[in-house]
């Protein structure tokens, strides 16, 4: 056992511990926490309708010129901005213009600079966003948002984004899994009743791709549906159509490309369990009067549905986190979550909220895992 | 199982309707990775049908271009290393769980093999702050750190797997004859599971060989892998230089396939002692 710690010290400073991090962030404040306290303490008995109290531009004041380097200030900026638009610029400029000597009034020091420091929604974010943690990305990452009163409401309809996004990762995610159940079963059925040879041809087959690099099998698919394709030129040449279809850069490319990656997934899996069923069992069934059909339903299907399972569930949860091969197959209404994670680190730089979407896309997964664990040994799936 | 003489219709529609779909998927599956290495000998600018011509010129241009040297040498330098110290952590792993009756046992192999099924995504912009930190985004040795938490996974269940295999007595029977635990790993259980361990590294190279998303977030330019290459490739458009080095790893996963194959052959041969 012992022999195992290296391993796991690894693995738990590699992998387990900037996950935990990363998933912190969704729910960690600290910077403006630390650059407001005196603001904070101020505003604790203000609320959002009623004048903003003097003492509480005194302390903004201390804490701007608390702040130091502009790094910081930037910082600081930064994330006032992902709680609301506009921040930012009135924060660089506010620290920038702040006279360092104290200032008799200076609450009409702060209004001569901008005039939006006498909006209260500004000063409602430094009440509310100051605290070591924050439930706002959370409650984003849900469609959710704190009103100036405290209560959790639901964003305006047509600023909900994130619900139907993570519907649309199941939906896309779920039309894989099945189109990969339906070309996977026969196939998998099929390899585990043809003589040796051609049953070892054909898993070579299944396992080339499972080996071959993601980003060739997507640049394939890229190559074969694009408009001037094979495909598009072979329909073309049979006449079933006259102008070339739009395969790829949308919803079809995507199931296309992404159930290739995975049917290894359902069909190795599915193999491993007909491997198991014997083959006189279906010939048992219909000597004793079953048709073909009730045969396998009654017979052979039963006795292979733990391998479904965890092939549809295998599946599905490797979807969930794809990104990759949407990015590059997929049109802007084909994106995941991923997508969406991956856009809040590099374009919005909102770390906060590509957390929280992470903690949502995570939370799914370990959910799913857990059902799946129900049926097969994790290890098993491996062979 | 064939055909028998008394079928009745639908068994023959089953039958033959079942073999249909699974020569069809199968040609699906198959299909898509092939067809780029005819494509890849083009003698046009553009990937467009019926091909113009055959020549060889995109493999020329690919050996002569310095960004795809410079990937390839990447690639295999983080690969191998990732492999190694993959192949070091999860065979003395293997070894201390395989045998363990410990009840954290199915936690420990949690924790394992979650690399395989946390979505990548996750994985990648946790390790990308967390490196930060430490100064180890854009460095080889962050590169080749993450790359080894994805494929050490695989090296571990294959030694287990052999190891399941292994008859523990012989360890016993080198110790009383004075051989060191080390040694007695050396020559007595390594011969016996070199089968799983090699696998399991070929395992770990392809892992960390085709991996981008990690690549895309902690890689400097200088530290450019094939997929990365690729990747930005892809992105602008498709040219005849992207098939020629995609046809070029086709056949390298396909040598390093026949590789596992074999190499499970041989393990097979040994479970009959």
């Amino acid at each position: 056992m012992a022999l195992a710690a290296p391993l796991l010290l690894f693995l738990v400073l590699v992998f387990a511990w900037p996950i935990l991090a990363f998933s912190y962030r969704a729910i960690d404040n600290g910077v403006l926490h630390r650059s407001f306290p005196a603001t904070h303490a101020a505003l604790q008995d203000w609320d959002a309708p009623a004048d903003v109290p003097p003492v509480a531009f005194d302390a903004l004041a201390r804490d701007l010129q608390g702040i130091g380097s502009p790094e910081r200030v930037a910082v600081t900026a930064r994330n006032l901005n992902n709680f609301l638009e506009g921040f930012r610029s009135l924060l660089m400029k506010t620290a920038n213009r702040l006279p360092p000597e104290q200032q008799a009034d200076w609450r009409d020091t702060f209004i001569n600079i901008d005039k939006r420091w006498g909006e209260t929604k500004y000063w409602a974010v430094l009440k509310h966003e100051t605290g070591a943690l924050t439930p706002s990305f959370v409650l984003a990452a849900l469609d959710l948002k704190l009103s100036d009163d405290g209560s959790v409401t639901r964003v305006a309809e047509e600023r909900r984004l994130y619900v139907p996004l993570l519907w649309r990762t199941f939906e896309i995610s779920f039309w894989v899994a099945l189109i990969c159940f339906v070309l996977g079963y026969p196939t998998a059925y099929v390899l585990t009743r043809l003589p040796p040879l051609a049953a070892g041809i054909g898993m070579i087959c299944v396992l080339l791709p499972f080996w071959t690099s993601l980003l060739v099998r997507t640049t394939a698919w890229i190559i074969l549906l694009q408009g001037n394709g094979p495909v598009n030129s072979l329909l073309q040449f049979v006449g079933l159509i006259t102008e070339p279809l739009q395969l790829i850069f949308n919803r079809f490319g995507t199931l296309v490309a992404m159930s290739h990656v995975l049917l290894p997934y359902m069909i190795l899996p599915l193999y491993s369990v007909m491997k198991l069923v014997p083959e006189n069992q279906m010939l048992a069934a219909q000597s004793l009067g079953a048709n073909i059909r009730v045969a396998f339903l009654r017979v052979y299907f039963p006795q292979t549905a733990s391998g479904v399972a965890a092939g549809l569930l295998l599946v599905f949860i490797l979807a969930l986190g794809y990104y990759i091969t949407p990015a590059l197959v997929g049109g802007p209404s084909d994106q995941m979550l991923s997508y969406m994670i991956t856009y809040h680190v590099n374009e919005v730089v909102n770390w906060g909220m590509a957390s929280a979407l992470g903690v949502m896309l995570l939370i799914s997964t370990c959910v799913l895992l857990l059902v799946m664990s129900r049926f097969v040994k994790m290890r098993q799936l491996m062979r | 199982m064939s055909l028998k003489p008394y079928a009745t219709f639908e068994d023959k529609f089953w039958y033959y309707g079942s073999r249909i779909v699974c020569v069809a998927v199968l040609a699906f599956l198959i299909l898509p990775i092939l067809i780029i290495a005819p494509i890849s000998f083009t003698s046009g600018n553009m990937l467009v049908f019926p091909m113009p011509g055959f020549s060889t010129r995109w493999y020329e241009t690919v050996f002569h271009t310095q960004a795809w040297l410079d990937a390839a040498k990447n690639s295999l330098f983080i690969g191998l290393s990732a492999t190694a110290l993959a192949l070091i952590l999860g065979t003395l792993a293997a070894l201390g769980l395989a045998r363990s009756q410990s009840a954290w046992k199915p936690f420990i192999m949690g924790l394992v093999l979650s690399p395989i099924v946390i979505p990548i995504v996750i994985t990648a912009v946790g390790i990308y702050f967390a490196f930060a930190d430490f100064g180890l985004s854009g460095t080889y040795l962050g590169l080749i750190l993450a790359h080894t938490a994805l494929a050490v996974p695989f090296v571990v269940v294959t030694v287990m797997a052999s190891l399941e295999r292994f008859d523990f007595a012989l360890v016993r029977a080198a110790s009383t004859l004075g051989a060191s635990p080390f040694t007695a790993f050396r020559r007595v259980i390594l011969p016996i599971i070199f089968p799983g361990v090699a696998a399991g590294g070929l395992f770990a190279f392809v892992t960390s060989f085709d991996e981008i998303v990690v690549t895309l977030f902690l890689a400097a330019p200088e530290q450019r892998t094939l997929p990365r290459q690729i990747f930005s490739g892809v992105r602008e458009y498709v040219s005849p230089g992207i098939a020629a080095v995609a046809t070029l790893l086709v056949c390298l996963s396909t040598l390093l396939l026949l590789t596992v194959q074999l190499l499970e052959r041989r393990s097979r041969k040994y479970r009959n002692f």
